[in-house]
């Protein structure tokens, strides 16, 4: 499904800045995966995903996605495959426009040049998806997006995200800045949207019992390296305890308190 | 105020509410200050004014905007292809424009239409509101057509890229390519407006795009002021009564005895003012 062959990506190449962030990155995703990524800050998960989505372009490598070779593809041509959400709920949707206009321009999958307005059956089609959130956003399609909440506004990124049945989904932290309850409730969801459309999905989370609890596999990271991919036989036995241990062992960092900070005491 | 003062002043708002909806799209849908406008505007009067002189004046229109389309079509490709600062791109293009508006105009600064048929002589049938009623005709089906064309796939993809540019990047939307279309179009209105505005004068100068983009910022602040509804359809309506309301105040002051070269320093004085206004109203707004 998804290869990563030898990927590397340096930063400020020749400068006194000069950063790895990626180093000889090798990895397989087979079709239908939830792989959750943990590690600490800088470890390169999300360049991880600027690299595989094309907002950064890699040193050296190449990535594949079913059997096509799409290292040099732009970013805006890869997006009609690769659906992505982001930490900062403001990311994902543009504020002036109407619940249906966000939601209109997510089923578009790149063909844009329609001299066409939004039709009775789309509005249809967006209504029975909105339902499935559970929030009663089916009847406010034309509510402006700015005023909802930013949980309401990251279950609509979730949506529209996943709104064109994209091969790939990347979820860079996407409840990180949302409240407790609202973080497990969109996660819920983003769960049963996974399993429903079996899509591939990455999930970066600082949330040790998250990375537990959803997906199948669990991938660490440090210093631009992938150190385990953790399959789903271990991951079943596996305890929050248990994977700070595995983290800290091969990371041989064992000020893990500091570094995991409060997931850990979860 | 006589009727013909009237009549006058609504005609040139008509003609300027063109400009300042070229104007909406650049600066308010893609959020990007385009100064383009000044030499776009004179582009437009200066093809349309030759055009007419060799008897084509409705041929004037179409080519004075396509002209004026690929104004923009250049200012897109520096600020996307060349990541050039949109708003220097457009001083570029502007100055550039400069020296081709006078090769279009054969090197003289100014042309006079006077004895040559214009779009609004062919139609004088209809008597002494030809113009005003041929202006507004033109500025119902621009607006019918901006109005349905934002709400279409490709409207909704020009309108996010000026909402959130960075969910843009992120999707599947090309976002240089909508900022190139986005800035042809405007300048494609802009550079209309100028052909109909040279025929109306029966005049072209060199100079009358100077200043166009500020009439048109003010257009758009002064209506959004009266009318402050968020759907495309009032928007529109809005930069239309703006401009009309502008170009009412310039007569007033006009009538009122100010010398017509202190016009352009009105036109910043206004657009100063509404800028002000919008801003303490938003202050008590957030205090609310």
């Amino acid at each position: 499904m998804l290869e990563i062959q030898d990927v590397s990506v340096v930063f400020h190449q020749g400068t006194i800045h000069e950063k790895m962030a990626l180093s000889h990155v090798n990895v397989k995703i087979n079709q239908g995966d939830f792989v959750t990524i943990i590690g600490s800050n800088g470890a390169g998960k999300s360049t991880l995903f600027q690299t595989i989505s094309g907002a950064v372009s890699p040193t050296s490598g190449k990535i594949f996605l079913k059997n096509q070779d799409i290292t040099h593809l732009k970013e805006y041509k890869r997006s009609r495959f690769i659906g992505r959400l982001f930490q900062n709920p403001l990311m994902g949707t543009a504020p002036s426009m109407t619940i249906e206009e966000n939601l209109a321009l997510s089923a578009c999958q790149g063909h844009y040049f329609r001299l066409k307005p939004i039709t009775h059956q789309q509005r249809q089609q967006m209504r029975e998806a909105l339902k499935e959130l559970n929030l009663n956003l089916e009847d406010r399609l034309e509510t402006k997006v700015g005023v909802l909440s930013g949980g309401q506004r990251q279950a609509l990124s979730l949506l529209m995200a996943t709104y064109a049945k994209p091969q790939l989904l990347l979820l860079d932290e996407h409840t990180a800045a949302l409240d407790p309850q609202t973080a497990s409730k969109v996660l819920k969801l983003t769960d049963d949207i996974v399993k429903r459309h079996q899509m591939t999905t990455l999930m970066i989370t600082h949330n040790m019992e998250d990375a537990l609890r959803y997906g199948q596999k669990i991938m660490i990271m440090k210093d631009g390296k992938i150190l385990d991919l953790i399959d789903e036989e271990k991951k079943k036995n596996l305890t929050v305890e248990g994977l700070i241990e595995l983290y800290t062992s091969q990371t041989h960092e064992y000020n893990d308190r500091i570094l995991l900070r409060n997931e850990a005491v979860l | 105020m006589s009727m013909t003062v009237i009549i006058g002043a609504l005609e040139l708002g008509g003609i300027f509410a063109i400009m300042s909806l070229g104007l909406y799209i650049s600066y308010k849908v893609l959020n990007l200050p385009d100064l383009t406008v000044d030499g776009s505007f004179t582009l437009g009067c200066a093809v349309s004014a030759v055009l007419t002189i060799n008897g084509h004046p409705y041929l004037g229109l179409l080519v004075g905007m396509i002209c004026g389309m690929i104004a923009g079509l250049v200012t897109g490709l520096l600020t996307t292809k060349l990541r050039i600062a949109s708003l220097l791109a457009g001083i570029l293009t502007m100055t550039g424009l400069y020296s081709i508006n006078l090769k279009v105009m054969n090197d003289s600064p100014n042309i006079s239409l006077f004895g040559f048929p214009t779009i609004f002589s062919s139609l004088s049938f209809l008597g002494t509101y030809t113009r005003f009623i041929l202006i507004i005709m033109i500025l119902v089906v621009i607006c019918l057509l901006l109005c349905y064309f934002l709400k279409t796939y490709l409207g909704l993809a020009l309108r996010a890229c000026g909402d959130n540019e960075a969910m843009v990047k992120a999707s599947s939307i090309d976002a240089d390519q909508m900022k190139i279309l986005g800035l042809s179009l405007a300048n494609g209105l802009v550079a209309l407006s100028g052909a109909i505005y040279a025929q109306h004068q029966s005049f072209a100068d060199s100079q009358s795009g100077t200043g166009m983009m500020v009439i048109g910022l003010a257009s758009i602040i002064i209506g959004m002021a009266f009318i402050k509804k968020d759907k495309i359809s009032y928007q529109l309506i809005a930069v239309v009564v703006g401009a009309m309301i502008y170009r009412g105040i310039l007569t007033i002051a006009l009538l009122l005895g100010l010398p017509s070269t202190d016009l352009k320093l009105l036109s910043a004085l206004l657009v100063i003012v509404a800028l002000i206004l919008t801003k303490i109203k938003m202050r008590r707004h957030r205090v609310c």
